[in-house]
């Protein structure tokens, strides 16, 4: 498979676990966030931690946006498809996860409301020209990575006057969330953990570069790697910010420049700027009210704007008490440390965001890794030198 | 509607189309039941419902998959398929057209493989409570003196195989989705197996477990085996046989190939000591020249099963939570 095999050759992975071997000072630790949940599925799923030296420790971190859509917004869009009729569109691994009292939209779906999974906006923009006479609603989720083909989508139904198509949109940013991570009591300078860098999130940094994330070395003097998702990006990146922690450095580089550049792509950039604007604040399911972290459909669009369109009542529905996942969000806590991990939450029955997507740290892990801690296999630096 | 209502109309139907393509002496005879000399030794049972959307898919249809996936059941018991039922429940309107495609399709797979369809039943449900045709199955067969395959045999130490390439099928039938259409030539690799079963038997009598990797694909039914086994598993994942193109789709998708279902496959258990030789019994028959050993079984209380990535890490292969659904991102 071409672009695909060639990052994940074991002999290229057995020679790079050598450099992260040589050069890691076995005197100090490396506490390294991958902000994204592609990385944290990576690691787990080709087993990348068997290769690395016991004193680096990948710190998983909120980068998953299924995992971190507060329960309000999944009630508010099952309450579109089960109140008002719509046609709610919406990806695949959304329709799983749990609203409040065990909902979720494919229970809704089963329930007789009308979800559907589309794998493009254009899926959703097809169904609402078949169907002129239903309310058609896009549940938009993501990153900056899905943020683009939403602006288009309705920026399209605009141009054709598509009058029963709207969007939900929780579309969300990353640089606000790495910077409430490293504010939070728990991490920032008085906190119990350090992360010592990230691997940053390079499909983002297709959209937005590598530029936005200059904060993270000048303001919290914290090493930053743009670091592609195949198992030989993550370790090539943990070298680059193995080398630059040793040397004292903390500065943006770049691992994926196979796609990213410093100022990213313009034209999706312009595009997603034309047609939706900064939110005052947004709930992440785990972290709590992040400051200007997601976007809103802006007045000019306000007509393909499902939140005004339909009477959307917020939920004041939290996390399940006792969940960990707002430490573990942060990399302070390990699945393994919460009392509900493994007992009453797993992938089948999820209660909390990390255990919601296969992207999230806690499911990760039990589907990955928990035989590790099962008297398993970890695999001795030796062995994979 | 009046096709199900068993008057007039049913009987046109059964004697026009099922009887006219499935003629075998025990269905010609027409009664409620067939009646058959019943053979010595151990017999083997089994049912199935099939729901497959499309009804009709590169490599196959409803038809064949429903007269393959239950000879393949009896053979997984190291068993001789002997006669199949067949119910079939239609949504009124599903043209006649499709029926009869869908029925030669069956009448073909069975006459292929030897087995005949010796009684069945016709239900008409109202249109918008079906989804075109649904088609119930059942298989008997008899199972060789000597062979003892249970899917509770496996032991520390054995080795495990697989017949073939993994996921054709899920992907074949995923590629011709509503709105998930592109561009392959993934065939479903649907295929009745009880002529490599008896090939391998009769190399390997002492054959532990043999299972067909469908709905769930390997991953799947490897957990189940250690579970019915109280075993452990390590595989390699390098040494799973799996297209390229399968790969790819997979990729693209952001599903596991281990996850993805097949018709045509087999896992099987032997004793390290026969593994070899069993091997090269599979390889000589057609459907198993790609047939590969992926892994031994372990003694772990816990039952994981464990894959040693072609990365050169380690990761469990857990059973999978509901259906794959494609991550966003």
């Amino acid at each position: 498979m071409k672009y695909v095999d060639e990052f994940r050759r074991r002999d290229l992975a057995r020679g790079l676990a050598r450099a992260i071997a040589a050069e890691a000072d076995p005197a100090r630790g490396y506490n390294l966030m991958e902000f994204c949940g592609g990385h944290t599925h990576a690691i787990f799923r080709f087993g990348v931690q068997d290769l690395m030296p016991e004193n680096l420790r990948f710190v998983h971190g909120p980068g998953c946006p299924v995992c971190v859509l507060p329960v309000a917004r999944i009630e508010n869009a099952i309450e579109l498809a089960e109140r008002h009729g719509v046609i709610l569109c919406t990806y695949g691994d959304m329709m799983r996860v749990p609203a409040g009292k065990r909902r979720s939209l494919l229970k809704a779906k089963a329930g007789g409301a009308d979800v559907r999974m589309v794998y493009s906006t254009q899926d959703a923009l097809a169904i609402a020209r078949k169907a002129p006479e239903r309310q058609v609603v896009f549940f938009a989720i993501g990153f900056e990575t899905t943020t683009p083909p939403t602006a288009l989508a309705i920026k399209q139904a605009a141009a054709e006057g598509l009058e029963n198509f709207s969007v939900f949109c929780n579309h969300v940013l990353t640089p606000a969330a790495i910077r409430h991570i490293l504010e939070s009591p728990e991490v920032g300078e008085q906190g119990r953990l350090s992360i010592d860098g990230f691997l940053g999130p390079s499909h983002v940094s297709s959209v937005i570069g590598s530029r936005p994330y200059a904060f993270v070395a000048e303001a919290y003097r914290r090493p930053i790697v743009i670091a592609g998702f195949e198992p030989l990006d993550v370790m090539q990146s943990a070298l680059m910010l193995i080398r630059q922690l040793n040397e004292g450095r903390h500065e943006v580089e770049n691992q994926y420049r196979r796609v990213v550049t410093p100022e990213g792509n313009l034209k999706a950039q312009a595009l997603v700027a034309e047609v939706l604007t900064l939110r005052r604040s947004f709930e992440w399911r785990g972290l709590g009210p992040v400051p200007e972290s997601a976007l809103e459909i802006r007045e000019s669009f306000a007509a393909f704007d499902a939140e005004r369109r339909f009477d959307i009542t917020p939920s004041d529905r939290g996390d399940v008490k006792g969940c960990l996942c707002p430490s573990i969000l942060r990399g302070v806590k390990k699945p393994t440390d919460c009392k509900l991990f493994g007992t009453v939450c797993t992938p089948e029955n999820p209660m909390g965001s990390c255990m919601v997507s296969s992207e999230g740290a806690c499911a990760a892990y039990w589907t990955y890794g928990r035989f590790r801690d099962a008297g398993g296999t970890r695999r001795k630096r030796e062995q994979a030198a | 509607m009046s096709h199900g209502g068993g008057g007039r109309a049913t009987a046109q139907l059964v004697a026009e189309l099922f009887m006219r393509h499935l003629d075998n002496p025990l269905l010609n005879q027409g009664n409620d039941q067939a009646c058959f000399p019943a053979p010595s030794g151990r017999m083997v049972m089994t049912t199935d419902g099939h729901v497959v959307s499309p009804l009709l898919f590169p490599g196959g249809d409803i038809g064949s998959l429903a007269v393959h996936g239950t000879i393949n059941d009896v053979a997984m018991a190291g068993a001789r398929p002997l006669y199949l039922s067949a119910a079939f429940i239609l949504e009124e309107g599903f043209p006649l057209a499709d029926l009869e495609r869908i029925v030669i399709s069956m009448a073909e797979a069975a006459t292929a493989a030897g087995v005949s369809i010796v009684t069945g039943d016709t239900k008409v449900v109202e249109a918008g409570k079906g989804d075109g045709v649904f088609i119930a199955t059942t298989g008997v067969g008899v199972v060789p003196d000597g062979i003892e395959i249970s899917g509770d045999r496996a032991e520390a130490g054995d080795t495990i195989l697989v017949s073939g390439n993994i996921g054709d099928h899920g992907i074949a039938i995923l590629s011709k989705r509503e709105n998930l259409e592109f561009e392959t030539e993934i065939r479903s690799d649907s295929a009745a197996l009880h002529g490599l079963v008896a090939a391998m038997v009769e190399a390997v009598p002492s054959i532990h477990c043999l299972r067909d990797p469908t709905r769930g694909g390997l991953g799947t039914t490897l957990n189940e085996l250690a579970r019915q086994s109280g075993v452990g598993m390590r595989v390699r994942e390098d040494a799973i046989p799996i297209k390229p193109d399968v790969a790819a789709a997979c990729e693209l998708l952001g599903i596991d190939p281990l996850y993805v279902a097949n018709e045509g496959k087999l896992v099987a258990i032997c004793p390290a000591a026969q593994a070899e030789r069993l091997l090269s019994a599979m390889r000589c028959h057609p459907l198993g020249r790609d047939a590969s050993i992926i892994g031994q079984v372990v003694a772990d209380e816990h039952g994981f099963v464990q894959m040693e990535t072609g990365f050169g890490g380690q990761r469990m292969v857990d059973w999978p939570a509901g259906e794959q659904l494609p991550r966003i991102c």
